[in-house]
């Protein structure tokens, strides 16, 4: 009996001391790994901070300054005499600022009506994993658009403000997988002088953009903006893109097809004149180029 | 008697366990270069939260490395390292599992410092290959360094780098380990 109780501890204790030392080999990190994981905010939901026109939910990295250059060429149904449009083209210049982690500033100008604009962008909630993490990324954006082109009608009393129209975006989106992602972008712009009094100076938007990554380094994008009210008959129409983005090293190229003309907010929802479903399609680029004007302090090992 | 003292021993052999011989950090050091030569620019990064336990009893060594952690000169380049080349997405984690060889020739319960030869598993990019490397233990006051310098060829690890930017970026990548590890408690 004596005997037997010995000989239970003694195997009670070796079982003991065996599981021990298995866990030992196997689970070193388990011992200083707290298991809960740090918050990390979601990255790369877009190669770029725009989907195609309208802005996509990514910010720039702070320190960072996106060049970008924009081209819409002309319609492709002009065909060959125009060489499917390429032969006239209208541009933005941009300047985009990447401030904080969450907030970003731009400026540029396009050609068209040759209008200076500027914007900033920020983000109240970025989507995130980890603790307290979030599963969307809220935005806002608004922004401001000067019409720099001489007076239709110099002879009358001009104002300035009414070069200005502004406009106000909520972007609500998600990256819903490494290849996947999907904003909604409630849109509102205000135009201080409209040409004719049957047009609102208010126009309501609803935007959607999303990318599918079909490669690291190419992935099919496209956006469109369904308008609420401003649409004339014959004259307006829903602005949609279509396009490709392709990411070299340190460009990307956002090819597209898309019935817009305009490179801003103001301008591609409130005067798209041409529709897709007569052909009225224009090619398009833009390229982005990222510069890091601010070093990130190097540390010594 | 004898089984007594047999039991004894059996217990003293479990009470080991709980010895002081674990050593740790979680806020060790990686660098790595992945320039090419001749390269503009540096392609390294820096890693200043790295999780490292050492069992001086066994040898045993384990490192942790949550690749998102890695800090760039560049914000761009750092994007490109977690989302075209390492994919943290898909593979958050770099682990090295392994043992010091020569672990008998340490002594660390007094000041020193050894060359010891490590051996073990590497996963990066979700692939696990043998590695074998030279490294330096120096210990102090309770306290122990650990550094090492090796080189791993990123094709091993199915980490691709396109052409375009080979003038940029090496096939190999220099790695510079340095963790100051204390005593696990």
């Amino acid at each position: 009996m004596k005997k037997q109780t010995y000989f239970a501890a003694a195997l009670f204790f070796l079982m003991f001391s065996f599981k021990a030392k298995a866990q030992e080999t196997e689970d070193l990190l388990s011992l200083v790994d707290s298991g809960g994981t740090t918050k990390t905010f979601i990255k790369s939901a877009f190669k770029s901070t725009r989907v195609i026109n309208g802005h996509s939910l990514e910010f720039l990295s702070p320190g960072t300054m996106d060049f970008r250059i924009l081209h819409r060429f002309g319609q492709l149904d002009q065909g060959y005499k125009n060489f499917f449009g390429l032969d006239q083209a209208s541009m933005r210049m941009g300047f985009d600022f990447g401030l904080y982690r969450n907030l970003m500033i731009g400026v540029g100008r396009s050609t068209f009506k040759k209008e200076l604009d500027g914007y900033f962008k920020y983000a109240p909630i970025m989507q995130s994993t980890g603790n307290k993490s979030f599963p969307m990324t809220i935005a806002i954006a608004a922004g401001i658009t000067m019409n720099t082109s001489p007076w239709a009608d110099p002879t009358i009393n001009n104002y300035f403000s009414s070069r200005l129209a502004y406009y106000y975006q909520l972007i609500v989106g998600r990256k819903f997988s490494e290849r996947f992602t999907l904003q909604l972008t409630p849109t509102m712009v205000h135009t201080n002088l409209v040409a004719l009094h049957t047009q609102p100076n208010d126009v309501f938007a609803l935007g959607a953009g999303a990318r599918l990554k079909l490669t690291k380094r190419i992935a099919l994008t496209g956006d469109y903006f369904h308008l609420f009210n401003g649409i004339e008959r014959g004259v307006t129409y829903h602005p949609l893109s279509i396009g490709v983005d392709i990411e070299t090293g340190g460009h990307v190229f956002q090819l597209h097809f898309s019935n817009a003309t305009g490179m801003n907010e103001r301008a591609f929802i409130n005067e798209t004149t041409t529709r897709w479903g007569k052909g009225e399609i224009r090619f398009g680029f833009n390229l982005s180029r990222v510069f890091q004007l601010k070093k990130k302090a190097k540390t010594d090992s | 008697m004898k089984k007594i003292s047999w039991l004894l021993i059996v217990l003293l052999f479990a009470g080991t366990v709980f010895a002081q011989d674990k050593y740790f950090t979680k806020t060790g050091k990686i660098n790595f270069d992945a320039t090419s030569p001749g390269s503009p620019e540096q392609v390294e990064g820096i890693h200043k939260s790295v999780l490292c336990v050492l069992d001086t009893k066994t040898g045993n060594m384990q490192f942790s490395v949550a690749m998102k952690g890695f800090e760039f000169e560049r914000a761009l380049m750092q994007e490109h390292f977690n989302e075209n080349y390492i994919e943290s997405d898909q593979f958050p984690k770099s682990e090295f599992k392994g043992m010091i060889s020569n672990n008998s020739s340490v002594n660390y319960t007094a000041n020193g410092e050894y060359k010891v030869s490590v051996k073990g598993k590497l996963t990066i990019h979700g692939i696990t290959k043998d590695i074998e490397t030279t490294g330096n233990l120096v210990i102090k006051n309770g306290k122990i360094s650990a550094t090492s310098v090796f080189t791993v060829l990123l094709a091993d690890y199915k980490i691709s780098i396109p052409g375009l930017v080979a003038d940029k970026v090496s096939k190999t990548a220099k790695i510079i380990v340095n963790c100051l590890l204390d005593p696990l408690r």
